[in-house]
């Protein structure tokens, strides 16, 4: 029977403390919480919650296992289709996915689905002496190679299901490091990087090979990869242009991107002394934009000692799309949220280094395309707030360096890829795309969803191609 | 290794990290704070063009270097680097010698130099910036151009490449800002007495930001199209970051994809200055430290 009442709450470092460290806010459920709160799943016969999962998890069946305390089963279980439990238990925005079509939400809250994925993987991860070697379904097909391009969420996804199917698989990563926007875009706070090193090897424990340091479009072309070894190409190189403003003086220095900001302490390191990539410690920076990566560099800005960090939003409270969790740890870190506000301009001081930003007043008018209130500027009303720091987290395009150098390849007119969406093909045959490079910024699991579609065209594609019927 | 000719290429699946190992197989001192390698890199030595930049990571503690490649052989499956010891991470650099593996090195990255022949070219190299006028001057030789080159830096050790510049160039030209070789002077004196003696159809300019915006005042007057090839602070060098971002023309380019060439007359030279003078303090602190605590 289920037991009802409220979910467990997750235990997380004391606000006053964790704005001081890098180390992860939320701590996890114990072996206790995670069975207690197990227990309060109905564990309906018609699932309700797998509907919302983008990979398909057998929900009731891994929390079946939880609750009969067979932890290291469960995450077998999540395995199953999710070759990244730990980072979706972590990074997911679960309310609006499982946890939003729990009964249980219905009259009150959802059992915690993400926070027992976690609790399942850590738990794993933590007792298990030796990753269990995974026996691919068909080792015959390993004489056929697919190459996917980017070490992100999508491609790991892709490259993990392929390699379980029994394909020989390898990833080109662009950067020096693997992870893609899990290690450059995420910071460890929210995705601690042995977690994340830990779900890599995973996949490479798999079989699939990670090659750093490959620029596709650049080193060599995605022909190039046809012509010389692959049957397929999967296409996962991420959003990776960001959105500015577009307004005088962004390019003053002490301006940056989402991306910037976030690159240069997740990836680079800047605020550490011994890594040499600099960064300026701000006295009063100022995040434009209210989504999940603005409050990535709000807090992250706090982390690294930041006297003053504000949120500039253009709308209210209610619609700011990042997840409420996230608002709500940053407001208790200390972030200020300045709403209703939009950037006009941004004034520079003697050294072309920006020193202020003149805003205007907003208010919200009629719903626009997105069904949100659209914001309009109030007239006269022009205001400067001080900030010797911006930060621009408007979100971001995909990155045109796929697009510009592979001819065919069909895209939207904003730059997305354009595909099946039942096999994740492309214009071109043997070449797939997912995730961020074809939707723009979404989320992790959303970009996994598109890898596992995309493992099951490419699949289905090479099977066809080279008339393998064998199960 | 696979890639013994330009054009060809091995069986790509077989790639794998050890079969890219980007060992220096030589290095040169040009002059105290000037260094040459040239590494193994065998698919960026297939792919490189004029005016591409790689980037260069030395290690954990590291920075993401970008540097102009001044040279590839697709043959040898080797790319040369020349670049100046003036910060942390050049400095670093530095210290590896032959044999070592750098750690990444990614590319090549950036648009190549548009080469065709424009009549007569002179293409200018202000210091270690020679290294990169280098593979540009040969391309526009090689494109039929008739070629000036003209190679200035601040003193006689600091002056690279003179002898293979002169064995392609159809003119060469040097100058010292301090008399010690060649003309005392600064290239725009040289590259003035050209434009008013005949007719000059085309300039590249690569060097120090003062001597590339110099030059862009010289050839304005003049209206001759004038390129030049900018180094603004990257991360990623991929188009990620926007770190890069240049106004050119009154609008924002990326400097790592849009670039690194410009038209000279347009850039925001300015905005350009006060971006890369940005962590002049942080930067400062670190070479000092990296000069005075060895590997540290």
């Amino acid at each position: 029977m289920a037991r009802g009442g409220p979910r467990n709450k997750m235990p997380q470092q004391d606000a006053a403390k964790r704005v001081k460290n890098f180390d992860e806010v939320a701590l996890g459920y114990t072996e206790e919480q995670a069975i207690d709160e197990a227990e309060r799943c109905l564990n309906c016969k018609h699932k309700p919650c797998v509907a919302g999962c983008p990979v398909n998890i057998d929900i009731p069946a891994f929390i079946e296992l939880i609750k009969s305390n067979d932890f290291t089963g469960a995450a077998a279980e999540i395995k199953k289709t999710n070759s990244l439990p730990a980072i979706c238990g972590r990074v997911c925005p679960q309310e609006e996915q499982c946890e939003k079509l729990c009964i249980l939400a219905k009259k009150g809250e959802s059992v915690g689905i993400g926070r027992l994925e976690r609790f399942a993987a850590d738990y794993e991860a933590a007792h298990s002496t030796a990753e269990a070697a995974v026996e691919p379904e068909n080792p015959g097909l390993g004489q056929y190679n697919v190459a996917v391009v980017g070490c992100g969420p999508a491609g790991l996804t892709v490259a993990g299901d392929l390699a379980k199917k029994g394909y020989s698989v390898t990833i080109f990563e662009a950067l020096h490091k693997t992870g893609g926007v899990l290690r450059y875009g995420i910071p460890e706070f929210r995705l601690p990087r042995n977690i994340l090193d830990r779900e890599v090897k995973y996949v490479e424990s798999l079989g699939v090979k990670i090659i750093t340091d490959i620029i596709v479009g650049r080193t060599f072309r995605v022909e190039d990869l046809l012509r010389n070894g692959f049957e397929a190409v999967f296409v996962g190189s991420g959003a990776g242009a960001p959105k500015l403003m577009g307004i005088e003086g962004e390019n003053l220095s002490g301006i940056y991107s989402g991306n910037e900001w976030l690159t240069r302490i997740n990836l680079m390191r800047a605020h550490r002394e011994e890594y040499a990539t600099p960064i300026k410690i701000p006295q009063k920076a100022c995040v434009i934009g209210a989504g999940n990566t603005a409050m990535d560099c709000a807090r992250t800005a706090m982390r690294i000692g930041s006297k003053e960090v504000t949120i500039v939003y253009r709308r209210s409270r209610s619609e700011m799309p990042a997840r409420a969790e996230e608002i709500e740890n940053a407001e208790e870190e200390g972030v200020k949220l300045m709403l209703l506000t939009n950037p006009k301009r941004f004034i520079g001081d003697e050294k072309g280094a920006v020193k202020a930003i003149e805003c205007l007043r907003m208010e919200l008018g009629e719903p626009d395309d997105s069904g949100r209130r659209r914001p309009v500027a109030v007239k006269d009303s022009e205001f400067i707030i001080q900030a010797d720091t911006v930060i621009v987290a408007l979100g971001q395009n995909p990155n045109p360096l796929i697009r510009s150098t592979t001819e065919g390849l069909e895209t939207q007119s904003w730059g997305g890829i354009i595909i099946n969406e039942e096999t994740g093909m492309t214009s071109i045959a043997g070449v797939f795309a997912g995730g961020d490079a074809v939707t723009g910024e979404a989320t992790v699991i959303s970009a996994m969803g598109a890898g596992k579609i995309a493992a099951e065209g490419i699949d289905q594609y090479i099977r066809e191609k080279h008339d393998i019927t064998t199960e | 290794m696979c890639s013994k000719n330009h054009g060809e290429m091995c069986n790509l699946a077989e790639l794998t990290p050890d079969s890219l190992k980007n060992t220096i197989v030589h290095k040169e001192k040009l002059s105290p704070v000037l260094t040459l390698f040239e590494i193994r890199a065998p698919l960026i030595a297939n792919s490189a063009k004029a005016g591409q930049f790689v980037i260069v990571w030395t290690g954990e503690h590291g920075e993401r270097l970008p540097l102009t490649v001044s040279d590839w052989d697709a043959a040898n499956g080797t790319i040369t680097l020349i670049f100046q010891e003036v910060g942390r991470g050049t400095i670093e650099l530095g210290r590896f010698e032959v044999g070592d593996e750098i750690p990444s090195l990614a590319g090549p990255l950036g648009q190549p130099t548009e080469i065709k022949d424009f009549g007569t070219a002179v293409a200018i190299g202000g210091g270690v910036g020679t290294a990169i006028a280098r593979p540009v001057a040969k391309a526009l030789k090689d494109a039929g151009n008739e070629l000036i080159t003209i190679v200035g830096a601040r003193e006689k050790s600091l002056i690279i490449l003179e002898d293979e510049l002169r064995s392609f160039s159809d003119e060469l030209i040097v100058t010292t800002d301090d008399g010690s070789y060649g003309r005392k002077g600064l290239v725009t004196e040289p590259l003035k007495e050209l434009l008013d003696s005949r007719k000059i159809d085309f300039v590249v300019a690569i060097g120090p930001l003062p001597m590339m915006r110099a030059v862009a005042d010289t050839t304005k007057p003049y209206g001759v199209k004038t390129i030049v090839s900018l180094d603004a602070i990257m991360i990623d060098g991929t188009g990620m970051c926007g770190g890069c971002r240049v106004t050119v023309g009154g609008k924002t380019k990326f400097t790592c994809v849009d670039g690194p060439d410009f038209d000279a007359h347009e850039v925001d030279w300015n905005e350009l200055r006060a971006r890369k003078a940005f962590y002049f303090e942080e930067e400062s602190k670190d070479r000092q430290a990296t000069l005075a605590g060895g590997d540290e």
